[in-house]
């Protein structure tokens, strides 16, 4: 059901962890559908991500996209961080099954989470940026039959 | 992947080599039609009434008691439709409870379009239900009590002697879906009352695609399928010779060694129970700990989400399932998990085992071992683990 690169930052997951300190951190989702991440960026004062982690409960699509986003965003300005999209992150892991699309989408949500708290924190608006949503099932329906 | 550990039993189980054996020459060289005149097809009714007695045995119902359908679901799906419809003039309601397998729930809520009235009785933290809230529950116009033998996910039986009797005093009939407790815990139709009760083949090393109805002689059930004559006009088809006597090889097998298959299981599933609860922090038992189901035992691990849980144990070989929302398809977890009382992160992360008589101690061992390992590797992962550190 899987991608072999789903497989492979499932089974060993890039970046898992904290960072003490942290410039920015982001949780999204709710343990009531069974996924929360949790990101940590380590931000210099170029604005650059020098580091992030993240921390991950869920299916192993979660887990994935959550290690996924996180190389994705390393190395990367505040700006350009921002643009990183689920589908990005979909698309390097080779797809996802329709089920799990709402996994990336929560680690997009999760990185803008993180940012959002860096920019509250250092009083700083990043243009583009809105206040991430915490939960983004919010307006998923199950299918009637 | 050299090992494979197979603990997924309340899923599917294999078919028997003798099970396969029997059914066999059914496929080919006795491959005639029962409802034909000629001689050569004469004796495949003759075999399906062999099998339908061996059945029937197996429960201390009568031969013309017994009907064979596609499946439990089938079983489920007549028992409830054709029970409402034949008796909708007595009354439309229905008692049910929350923890159905969803060819019952769903049954159901079909019928709530058609308007019946369903009542799902609630379970205790156990996953019994509580016999003052059945009674509470009949009304004038109760036609069914439907409530399933034992539970598919949490192993639990249910009081079934004790509603069998509230049932009979009511005159209400009594239907229970016994597809996970057939084989594995003895049931006697007469002795508890029960009027219609679904099984279903590929639970207990016998085919896929065949199962039964038991009803009780003097019900007026309709037709499930309309058609030719077959099972007593009540479900037309050619009678799927094959998954019959498949079937009955299975019952036939499962009865003459479930006293020690089960008393087996029992230990190994007990000595599994120990173990995970003692050296798995943040653990508990789902169900009912002493009654339920012989090779059933399912767990919450805290701070974890099921199907990752279940993805790395595939890679260590071992087939479990969870009820997870992830592996339900929607964004809840389990229904059965919820109405035991679970709060939701606590009931994404349930394992289910269902052990067989393949099972072995070694087998569990492993497993133990591999669950130690798997829990403390995503639970460091977990952002609701590291909370609950933190809080500590």
């Amino acid at each position: 059901m899987y991608s072999e690169k789903v497989m492979d930052h499932f089974q060993n997951p890039r970046n898992v962890g904290e960072i003490e300190n942290a410039s920015g951190v982001g949780t999204v989702g709710n343990a009531k559908c069974g996924d929360i991440m949790r990101i940590y960026l380590d931000i210099d004062e170029n604005q650059i991500i020098r580091d992030c982690k993240f921390k991950t409960f869920g299916c192993g699509a979660a887990v994935a996209t959550s290690s996924m986003a996180t190389e994705l965003v390393m190395g990367l300005s505040i700006h350009e961080a921002l643009k990183v999209t689920n589908k990005a992150v979909m698309e390097a892991l080779d797809g996802l099954p329709p089920v799990k699309v709402h996994c990336s989408l929560l680690a997009e949500e999760a990185i803008h989470a993180a940012l959002w708290d860096y920019a509250e924190k250092n009083n700083i608006t990043i243009e583009g940026l809105e206040k991430p949503k915490s939960d983004i099932h919010e307006g998923e329906e199950e299918e009637e039959y | 992947m050299d090992r494979l550990i197979y603990l997924d039993n309340a899923a599917t189980t294999p078919v028997k080599p003798e099970v396969l054996d029997a059914m066999l020459p059914y496929f080919t060289e006795k491959f005639g039609n029962p409802s034909s005149v000629y001689s050569f097809s004469a004796g495949n009714k003759e075999v399906i009434e062999a099998n339908r007695q061996i059945i029937a045995d197996s429960i201390g119902a009568k031969a013309n008691e017994i009907y064979f359908t596609a499946g439990g679901s089938e079983s489920d799906n007549w028992a409830l439709k054709a029970t409402a419809e034949a008796y909708k003039d007595k009354g439309k309601h229905i008692i049910t409870t929350k923890i159905e397998h969803h060819a019952i729930l769903h049954t159901c809520e079909y019928l709530e379009k058609q308007g019946f009235e369903i009542t799902y009785l609630n379970v205790d933290e156990n996953g019994m239900i509580m016999l003052d809230e059945l009674l509470a529950s009949i009304r004038p116009d109760t036609i069914l009590i439907s409530v399933m033998f034992a539970n598919n996910e949490i192993g639990t039986i249910e009081p079934i002697r004790e509603i069998g009797m509230i049932a009979k005093e009511h005159d209400i009939l009594f239907h229970t879906d016994a597809v996970q407790a057939f084989t594995q815990v003895d049931i006697d139709v007469n002795a508890m009352n029960i009027d219609m009760l679904s099984a279903s083949g590929h639970k207990i090393n016998g085919p896929k695609g065949i199962g039964f109805m038991y009803i009780r002689n003097g019900l007026k059930l309709r037709s499930f399928i309309h058609g030719g004559a077959q099972e007593r006009k009540r479900r037309a088809g050619t009678e799927n010779v094959t998954g019959i006597v498949g079937l009955g090889a299975a019952v036939k097998l499962a009865m003459s060694n479930m006293a020690e298959r089960t008393k087996k299981e029992i230990l190994l599933r007990d000595y599994l129970i120990e173990r995970v609860l003692k050296e798995v922090p943040y653990t508990r038992l789902n169900g009912h700990k002493e009654t339920r189901l012989p090779n059933n035992a399912n767990f919450c691990f805290r701070f974890i989400e099921g199907e990752s849980l279940l993805i790395m144990l595939d890679m260590k070989g071992i087939c479990a399932s969870s009820g997870s929302a992830c592996t339900s398809g929607s964004l809840d977890p389990s229904h059965v998990l919820l109405a035991i009382g679970l709060p939701h992160e606590i009931a994404h992360g349930s394992l289910r085992l269902t052990l067989s008589d393949a099972t072995t101690k070694e087998d569990i061992d492993y497993v133990v071992e591999s669950i130690k390992e798997i829990v403390d590797k995503l639970r460091k992962m977990s952002p609701l683990y590291e909370d609950f550190v933190k809080d500590k």
